[in-house]
């Protein structure tokens, strides 16, 4: 163990660390009061942390009975105005749904880190990108959007989670970190940095009503006129979100011909490629959304005006490509390169897949938008599957770190 | 009334009154149905016990979804059976409020199941008011796992059948097991006695809990006439055969040596591990 028994004042400047653990130290000097989980795999070290953790610092825990036990009970801790932390893993996520509509619909700010494994199903323990549409797209029902920011490494996932919480209480909104199980699980160089975001007055928080007047935090709202105004307000809320916390990243995005987007793990299978691209003389470029909701539709739309196509590489069989391809609007060709069930994208396929879209696509002039009609068009996604005859064989997690260089 | 001494008035005296924690206000509830009375008991303890602004109450999912339009206090809305997870995340973080849960019988027993055994299990210093009437009122009469054997209801029409929907369960007694629980009782709001009964059941379970004791539950049997196809004062007369199903009394109070495999001996030596790890 590397830095379990280091209390965060005493530790080195750069350290060895494991994505579930720096998480979770990250949310507690980021002020979470409580904590309440299930055993999953790949985030049970994110529990037993908390585990040792938060007792220590006085602080609450519980290992639920369910994963429903545990949103729930960050529900009761949250709508009384602390600051929470929930964790699980896709089969857990999915549990999680109900509470997290509640918490939509009353508005009580809380962080749910999710480490993705394969699905559906019991599926696997490897990582996968394939609760895109599950978080970013609603989770439960209703019409509800929640903020998902992305990592693609440690050191970013411990920041995000000091952001995660502020944005929460900015906004009252359940807040989502979107991880994958070769994040929570590898183990990467780090200088631990922390924040704690201040805290907000008690304006609607249940915490008793000593000198006030009660209140309620609630969703039902059984009148049809009033259901529809707090459904305006919320997207109100929703639209202001839009316009003021979309964050994305970019490399090489000065002359690339190709875009390629692509976010968390896969974004760093893509970084390498692009590099390789590159030194091959293919001038790739890399999109790399850090928040999935708000997607960087904007920024997507005008890279896609000067590039000859754009390649999306996800673990997955294509969840963000709706976005890009919303995003896109046809002013570019849009194709896929996924793997999937715990299977990683290696590098070598997608350099294949960049080189294959450069030579079916033709050069765009400076700034001027592509002559759409006249470049043969890839109709269908190519979905990696495997089996393929021009794939390489893919790599397993536990390679993961040999695949590309830390991402600072 | 004026004496002739003085010729001056005698201050009245009050009898009856709304309790200060009951919101003056006509309920959603059907005419003859139990909630309103459990309501007002819990509102009297809350004003004679001073909780009322230490308060965080759960409400559930189910008839008395609106239990925080009538009682004074700070209130979080529960999904459905969730409600002692929810408590649980209010009670580890607000080590000063009186926590109390409202729940009915399809919450409570059926949906919430894994929700209320747990709480208890870990003796969450809370105190759940459990409301049995036997059917889910809200949507329209449905068979709960608390129906009684035979009884009709919209979706057992012919009756329920225990080869096909089970037994009625006695959830109370199964959380009278749990060495996280201090006190479970179960009365009835059939008649006045009864609920003086029901009203001294619930005064010891909040003074359990400010006391720093463990999980507290009183099961309140109440009527549900519309569901029950009965006139109130029927449903009322009903609740003497639903308490033979469900039978009245204090079922566990520890540190009375009251309840199942109550080991005083055992519970003194728990308690004092339990101190080193304050709730």
């Amino acid at each position: 163990m590397t830095t379990a028994a280091v209390a965060p004042a005493t530790m080195p400047e750069r350290v060895l660390w494991k994505g579930n653990e720096a998480i979770a130290e990250a949310a507690i000097q980021a002020g979470c009061d409580a904590y309440f989980g299930y055993p999953i795999t790949p985030q049970a070290e994110l529990l037993e942390w908390m585990a040792r953790r938060m007792p220590e610092l006085g602080r609450a825990f519980v290992q639920a009975e369910s994963e429903l036990g545990a949103i729930n009970m960050a529900l009761g801790a949250a709508a009384t105005g602390k600051r929470v932390l929930v964790s699980s893993s896709s089969p857990g996520i999915s549990l999680m749904a109900e509470a997290m509509s509640y918490m939509a619909g009353s508005e009580v700010p809380v962080v749910l880190v999710d480490v993705m494994r394969g699905g559906p199903g019991l599926g696997s323990i490897g990582p996968s990108q394939s609760d895109y549409l599950q978080l970013v797209k609603g989770h439960g029902h209703g019409d509800y959007r929640v903020p998902v920011l992305a990592p693609a490494s440690i050191a970013e996932a411990m920041a995000l989670v000091a952001d995660a919480f502020e944005l929460a209480e900015r906004y009252r909104t359940p807040v989502a970190i979107l991880a994958d199980g070769a994040l929570g699980q590898a183990m990467e160089p780090v200088v631990p940095e922390y924040r704690e975001p201040p805290r907000r007055p008690s304006t609607w928080q249940a915490d008793t009503a000593r000198g006030r007047a009660p209140r309620v935090v609630k969703s039902l709202i059984l009148r049809p006129e009033d259901l529809e105004a707090h459904n305006r307000d919320l997207q109100a809320k929703y639209r202001s979100i839009e316009e003021h916390e979309v964050r994305w990243a970019g490399e090489s995005l000065d002359d690339p011909e190709i875009l390629v987007v692509a976010y968390g793990t896969a974004a760093r299978v893509a970084r390498t490629a692009i590099a390789r691209a590159r030194a091959a003389g293919l001038r790739a470029g890399l999109l790399r959304p850090i928040t999935l909701w708000p997607f960087p539709t904007l920024a997507l739309r005008g890279l896609a005006r000067h590039v000859r196509a754009v390649l999306v590489v996800e673990l997955s069989a294509g969840q963000m490509l709706d976005d890009v391809r919303i995003a896109v609007e046809g002013l570019a060709p849009v194709a896929f390169h996924g793997r999937t069930g715990g299977m990683l994208p290696s590098p070598g396929d997608v350099v294949t897949e960049l080189r294959r879209l450069w030579s079916i696509t033709e050069p765009v002039n400076g700034r001027h938008r592509p002559q759409r009609g006249r470049r043969p068009v890839p109709t269908e996604p190519t979905l990696a599957t495997g089996h393929g005859e021009q794939l390489d064989e893919g790599v397993a997690a536990e390679d993961l770190p040999a695949l590309a260089e830390v991402w600072r | 009334m004026t004496t002739e001494a003085t010729g001056a008035p005698a201050p009245p005296r009050i009898l009856y009154q709304r309790p200060r924690a009951l919101v003056d206000k006509s309920t959603h509830y059907c005419p003859g149905c139990g909630h309103g009375i459990i309501h007002r008991l819990i509102a009297e303890l809350l004003d004679e016990l001073e909780l009322a602004q230490q308060t965080i109450a759960v409400a559930p999912v189910g008839c008395s979804v609106f239990a925080y339009d009538y009682i004074a206090v700070d209130w979080i809305e529960s999904p459905h059976g969730r409600a002692p997870a929810v408590a649980t995340g209010v009670r580890r973080t607000n080590s000063d409020a009186f926590v109390l849960v409202y729940q009915g019988d399809g919450d409570l027993a059926a949906i919430g199941t894994a929700e209320i055994i747990h709480a208890a299990a870990r003796g969450e210093r809370i105190t759940t008011v459990f409301v049995n009437n036997g059917i889910y009122g809200m949507t329209g009469g449905q068979m709960a796992p608390t129906t009684l054997l035979g009884q009709k209801t919209t979706s057992s029409p012919l009756g329920r059948d225990p080869k096909l929907a089970g037994y009625p369960i006695p959830i109370s007694e199964m959380l009278a097991l749990l060495r996280g629980v201090d006190y479970v009782s179960r009365g009835s709001v059939a008649d006045p006695p009864s609920v003086g009964k029901v009203k001294a059941m619930l005064k010891r379970a909040f003074e359990i809990q400010r006391a720093g004791g463990g999980f507290t539950l009183v099961e309140v049997l109440s009527n549900c006439p519309v569901g029950w196809g009965m006139t109130a004062p029927e449903s009322m007369a009903h609740l003497a055969e639903v308490a033979e199903t469900y039978p009245l009394g204090v079922i566990l109070d520890r540190s009375k040596g009251i309840g199942p495999g109550v080991d005083p001996g055992l519970s003194t030596r728990l308690a004092g591990r339990a101190e080193e790890a304050p709730r």
